[in-house]
């Protein structure tokens, strides 16, 4: 509709910005198709040969596998915590509800450096040591006000009377919850859930302050491979986890929203 | 139900609570009261902890001039970091919020993207961008503007750029939430009033789209001014930020106490940011409810 100069300048402006945001990541992706012995240009060739060595890299598939386990443990428990929290705070009243439910989401307050520090030398003095579980414990903490947001979101709009029509007929409360409430909240638990396991599987800052020496989860086992110099392998991970990060919460999203449109016919 | 309705005390909620609260209190409460003692700690030189109260890191960390620069330098960093995105940010959330293309949604969902690459691999990215065989170096060479290649990483400036580059769509989406929601019709009536398009923007929409600003600003600083990762992957040995020198301490230095009192530093410069805001934000409300 304008074509002034100022709007020109404006389009152009943004297109250089969003062009800033991505040309670094399509540059990793595409070193990793590089036959080159290193991490840089110039391109010699298309290979698939640093796919081929990271899948041979066996820290690398270990990394892989703590990583995918821990996020999927983080996203379980910290769903099932936030799912419960977010039912007590938007349909129940409660003394100091206000500062609870404050307390709840503190931990996006508060700087992920301090949280890490704060959980390492407690547990630490208690007597536990760096473990998977304190790993776990730190990552459920950090995801837990994500799915609380979410959830409560969704939960506000979800009518009581649905559920007070279940319990009228006779439902008991647990029977209510599993074949009303959430069945409503569906989408938002599965939005909280790949919340939860994307931050998780992409932790970093706290990660390393909690795991024990020896495990690696991928953004760890990169940044240590980052300590030698850049390989051409470091570039396929890239590849490999913009692929699960990205591809796979689109993947999630999609069904969410079928799942929504099937909750709504019915 | 009415019989458990009728007693004053409802135990459901603290039922459904209960977990979560109390990973709140033993995780996270807990544990940084646990710290605020902690500091007060010492660490001997055979590494045990000699338990009391000793006000020994709170003096080395408020007056020794070595956490005081790398104090100044983190703020410093974290402020111009802040700064670029408002200025890289701004165009481009006015553009999405303005412009009637039919791409408004695509674009917003582009912006939202990059929180799902991965913050290292984005971080990291910046070595094949600037590094001696990186993109830019190699097209420069291409061209022939210079004969060998320029050593541009390792400084404050790469880890404002990986920060930038980190920070920028928070900022983007704030700014634009704020744009989006403000009512077209002001403009134009400012511009039938005699105001030009820049005057309109800068005496409507400008001070209007603040909140978002604000909101983005904020969320930009603490990011940043709590990062360690960034400078460890593209800053040299002297652009190390407070959050960097946290780690050292716990982690390599093992000097446990000295590390709860700088950490809590951090935590205290950020709580104050915070609070500031929103004691601004409060006023700001006020101001709202009485136009």
């Amino acid at each position: 509709m304008r074509f002034n100069a100022s709007w020109i300048a404006i389009t152009l402006f943004t297109i250089v910005v969003y062009l800033l945001m991505f040309v670094p990541v399509v540059v990793v992706m595409m070193l990793s198709f590089n036959d080159s012995q290193f991490g840089g240009f110039p391109m010699e060739g298309l290979s698939l040969r640093w796919f081929v060595a990271l899948w041979e890299n066996e820290a690398v598939m270990r990394a892989f596998r703590v990583s995918l386990m821990l996020g999927a443990l983080t996203a379980l428990i910290s769903t099932t915590l936030g799912v419960l929290a977010a039912l007590a705070i938007v349909r129940y009243d409660f003394p100091g509800k206000r500062l609870i439910s404050t307390a709840m989401i503190a931990p996006i307050l508060i700087p992920e450096v301090v949280l890490a520090v704060a959980l390492l030398l407690f547990l630490r003095w208690l007597g536990i040591p760096r473990s998977f579980l304190l790993l776990l414990a730190g990552h459920v903490i950090f995801t837990l006000p994500f799915v609380i947001l979410v959830v409560q979101a969704r939960l506000v709009g979800v009518r009581r009377e649905f559920e007070e029509a279940a319990l009228s007929l006779g439902a008991n409360p647990l029977q209510t919850f599993f074949s009303v409430t959430l069945p409503l909240i569906m989408p938002a638990v599965l939005a909280g859930m790949l919340f939860a396991f994307t931050i998780s599987f992409d932790d970093i800052t706290g990660t390393l302050f909690w795991k024990p020496g020896g495990v690696e989860t991928v953004p760890t086992q990169i940044f240590a491979m980052l300590r030698h110099s850049i390989s051409p392998e470091i570039n396929a991970l890239g590849t490999v986890m913009v692929v699960i990060t990205v591809v796979l919460p689109l993947l999630g999203m999609a069904l969410a929203r079928r799942l929504a449109a099937r909750t709504r016919v019915q | 139900m009415a019989a458990t309705d009728a007693s004053s005390f409802d135990r459901r909620p603290w039922i459904l609570l209960g977990p979560a609260l109390s990973a709140v209190t033993f995780l996270l409460i807990i544990p940084i009261g646990f710290i605020t003692v902690y500091s007060f700690w010492l660490r001997t030189a055979i590494g045990d902890e000699q338990i009391g109260f000793h006000l020994d890191n709170w003096q080395l960390v408020l007056t020794d001039p070595f956490y005081r620069d790398i104090l100044v330098q983190t703020i410093r960093i974290a402020a111009v970091s802040t700064l670029l995105c408002i200025v890289l940010g701004y165009v481009p959330a006015y553009f999405i919020a303005y412009s009637d293309t039919r791409h408004k949604l695509l674009l917003i969902l582009l912006l939202m993207l990059p929180f799902w690459i991965s913050y290292i691999i984005r971080t990291m990215s910046w070595i094949n961008i600037l590094g001696t065989s990186g993109a830019l170096n190699t097209v420069l060479l291409w061209i022939g503007i210079i004969d060998a290649p320029l050593r541009m990483l390792y400084n404050e400036a790469t880890v404002v750029a990986g920060l930038v580059h980190f920070l920028l769509p928070f900022m983007v989406l704030n700014i634009y939430v704020s744009l989006d929601g403000i009512d077209r019709n002001l403009t134009a009536a400012a511009q039938s009033l005699g105001c030009n398009g820049w005057q309109a923007f800068r005496e409507v929409t400008l001070p209007l789209s603040l909140p978002g600003l604000a909101a983005g600003s904020l969320l930009c600083f603490v990011l940043a001014a709590g990062t360690y990762i960034t400078p460890m992957i593209l800053g040299g040995p002297r652009n190390a930020m407070f959050a960097n020198l946290v780690f050292e301490t716990i982690i390599t230095q093992l000097n446990w106490p000295l590390g709860s009192a700088l950490s809590l530093v951090l935590l205290i410069l950020l709580g104050a940011v915070v609070m500031a805001y929103t004691r601004y934000l409060g006023i700001d409300q006020i101001a709202k409810s009485f136009r």
